[in-house]
């Protein structure tokens, strides 16, 4: 490692569901521990996994997910039955029942873990403006920039995902 | 063989990544030539572990498995 250039990796972060908060929090955080410089972009509905009054209550989406276990093994449950009213909640208290046996990190920490690694953040500009997301409404140490930002430091960069 | 350990950081009951961002964590204390025991049960970890050890330059000594619980010796490059 050490006489090779440090190794980049560019992260898009998209999406605003639970599930889909961990794999850019978790690559971030992982390819710091790996002497990577790692960088997330946060736009659309992946800006809730910075905001500080909605990180900790991420949801998972019960409809249209045929991978999703069933709450009684062996007892299939219709897909239909998640456009139920309150039916977001039992999948996400579901998901946060499992995530908790299996002694998973929660949101709020890893995002703390990458503050502490130095993951640069970026919060999408545009899209700040189009969910009406202020600049004080996201946690600390969050830059905001636009596309020409994030493909800057994606232009170095050795490893990127849309996510 | 018998390796000796200079700092021990048990991650046992913990998910990927958190055995990874410990060992970092706990490797940017050591000094070059000191050899830290990372202790987990996540079966990930082994191959993660050998990964972290390849790409971050700081060699696996020893590896073992005993009851379900892994212990990696890694040496600091």
């Amino acid at each position: 490692m050490s006489e090779e250039k440090q190794k980049r990796i560019a992260l898009i972060a998209s999406k605003g569901t639970l599930d889909m908060a961990y794999p850019p929090l978790i690559l971030a955080t992982t390819g710091v521990a790996m002497d990577m410089d790692a960088g997330i972009f946060f736009t659309f509905y992946g800006l809730d996994i910075i905001n500080k009054h909605k990180y900790s209550s991420l949801k998972v989406p019960p409809l249209a997910n045929p991978a999703m276990p069933n709450p009684v093994p062996g007892v299939p449950v219709p897909n239909i039955v998640g456009a139920l009213p309150g039916m977001t909640m039992v999948a996400t208290a579901m998901m946060k029942s499992w995530m908790g046996k299996a002694n998973v990190a929660t949101i709020p920490k890893l995002i703390e873990s990458c503050q502490k690694a130095g993951v640069r953040m970026i919060a999408c500009q545009m899209t700040m403006d189009v969910m009406g997301t202020d600049k004080a409404d996201l946690i600390d140490g969050i830059e905001v920039g636009g596309a020409a930002t994030f493909l800057d430091f994606a232009a170095d960069s050795d490893i990127s995902l849309f996510i | 063989m018998s390796v000796t350990a200079d700092k021990t950081v048990d991650c046992k009951g913990l998910s990927c990544p958190e055995p990874i961002l410990h060992t970092k964590m706990a490797m940017n204390e050591l000094s070059s030539g000191q050899v830290l025991e990372v202790l987990a049960t996540d079966p990930g970890s082994v191959n993660d572990m050998d990964a972290w050890s390849k790409r971050t330059g700081n060699p696996m000594l020893d590896k073992i498995e005993k009851d379900g619980v892994f212990q990696f010796f890694l040496k600091k490059a």
